[in-house]
């Protein structure tokens, strides 16, 4: 039987590894992350979990030791954020590179000096050249959905690939909501054991990450570029099968929110995607041909998928919670680049908010949305990279 | 990879290897300076065996050791560590 919790989306994270039936969690505690590995560490003290928990002295060390069970053959679980993220910023290149299908929960905080533990998506966003598959959640639900699925195509044989899962610090890491836990069978039935394709076995011995010369280390890059063209591939079938068997799909690589007929299109990730639903109808409710789409997967980037949503509507305005220093936010980047060499491609533009866990309201993107439709009625975009909220 | 390889299909998911004598090729091209053993002064104490990092010092009959070039990257340990001084490095040429 399925149940229904209201807890936190740092708890049902805890949840969604339990469920996921994770043999090994190796985990160093920051906020606003802690909490994900104390419901893990309680589900395992008292044996709901079939697992061995390692306490490392570092997130670097998570991260190895989350490498070490993966290469011996275990479905592997951590989480962290922010500097945690960054210190372990060398073993995410190794778990890539070695292929293991880790899963990780990221509670997004902003980077620090100065300290800072609220909101922003500084840390996951600089760890994008990694290798890893990046999920952006919006609610509680949909981190428990999200870790199930991610689990499912980061151990299909055709990707092979880890993934973080990562859902709003404080916002969504402390917030309580409803989440349906499906039952265990079904999940079960959805994602079967791991079976990995090599294990570290000492009677048949192997050496991971060995030397590689020049003459064949691209090869071994381009295998990973593949996979995550197949990991893009199957992200949407894996959701609509997931949709099946337990109600829920969240659209593939994107939500989309009354864009069929929509003038104006307002591109976020995480729960500035939610809210934007509410400037959307708001603004439908005066006339405005206004939708949004939120971005859940950002590696593999959905470039197909963006330069099709492009087709109809005349204004992107691209709302980003971090800022590629000496660039735009790190999203318009992208959308730009999924657009570009497009005929009648529509205008675009960037807007930077919410940093540093600064609320970002269904106001705050009413907002954006007028100034972009302004640039609409007057063809031209005044500013292309906007910060909202800023202090003058 | 037990051969080498000769397209993207010989070549595993990622880069593994299996245990065996030269697994990433041979290795004694990176040589700049070579260890030779003057056998006239050699007390057969086997240190030099002992302390080899790369497993390249091979007993010989009646445990004499010889120098596998193949593989010795040249890193002087033998040498430093012979008590008798029968171990001279020398320049590549």
């Amino acid at each position: 039987m399925s149940q229904m919790i209201i807890d936190t989306g740092n708890h049902i994270a805890g949840y969604a590894c339990r469920a996921a039936r994770a043999e090994v969690i190796a985990a160093y505690p920051i906020t606003p992350q802690s909490s994900i590995v104390e419901q893990i560490a309680e589900f395992v003290e008292k044996g709901e979990m079939d697992a061995k928990y390692i306490r490392v002295e570092s997130e670097h060390s998570a991260m190895a030791a989350c490498i070490g069970a993966a290469a011996g053959g275990a479905r592997t679980f951590t989480a962290t954020c922010s500097h945690g993220l960054a210190l372990m910023h060398e073993m995410l290149h190794w778990a890539s590179a070695a292929r293991l299908p880790i899963v990780m929960a990221v509670a997004n905080r902003a980077m620090g000096p100065g300290w800072n533990i609220w909101a922003d998506f500084s840390d996951s966003l600089s760890q994008r050249d990694t290798g890893w598959i990046q999920f952006y959640c919006a609610d509680n639900q949909e981190i428990f959905d999200t870790i199930i699925q991610a689990y499912k195509l980061c151990e299909d044989k055709r990707v092979m690939m880890p993934a973080m899962v990562c859902h709003e610090g404080l916002i969504l890491s402390h917030t309580s909501m409803p989440v349906e836990i499906p039952d265990q069978k079904d999940i079960d039935d959805f994602l079967p054991p791991y079976d990995p394709p090599w294990i570290l076995d000492v009677d048949k011995p192997v050496t991971h990450g060995s030397l590689i010369y020049p003459e064949w280390y691209m090869e071994f890059r381009y295998f990973m570029y593949e996979a995550m063209e197949n990991a893009k591939r199957l992200i949407p079938e894996i959701d609509k099968e997931y949709g099946r068997k337990f109600g829920r799909e969240y659209g593939g690589h994107m939500e989309r929110y009354r864009c069929k007929d929509a003038d104006l299109l307002l591109l976020s990730m995480g729960t500035i995607g939610s809210e934007a639903k509410i400037a959307v109808d708001r603004l439908r409710n005066r006339g405005f041909k206004v939708g949004a789409a939120r971005v859940r997967v950002f590696r593999p980037f959905p470039k197909e998928e963006i330069r099709s949503l492009a087709e109809k509507p005349r204004m992107l305005a691209v709302i980003d919670r971090h800022v590629s220093y000496g660039m735009e936010g790190p999203l318009f980047i992208e959308v730009k680049a999924s657009v570009y060499g497009k005929e009648d491609a529509p205008l675009m533009a960037g807007f930077i908010a919410g940093l540093g866990g600064r609320d970002v309201t269904f106001l705050d993107i009413e907002k954006i949305a007028r100034k972009s439709l302004k640039y609409l009625e007057t063809g031209r975009v005044a500013k292309e990279v906007e910060w909202i909220g800023l202090r003058r | 990879m037990s051969r080498t390889p000769k397209s993207l299909k010989d070549l595993p998911l990622t880069i593994l290897s299996r245990p065996m004598t030269g697994s990433a090729g041979e290795t004694g091209f990176w040589r700049t300076f070579r260890p030779v053993i003057d056998l006239s002064k050699c007390t057969g104490c086997l240190l030099c065996w002992i302390f080899c990092p790369e497993g390249c010092i091979e007993r010989g009959e009646e445990d004499i050791p010889e120098v596998n070039y193949k593989y010795c990257k040249g890193c002087g340990v033998c040498a430093n560590e012979c008590r008798v001084d029968a171990i001279r490095i020398e320049r590549e040429v």
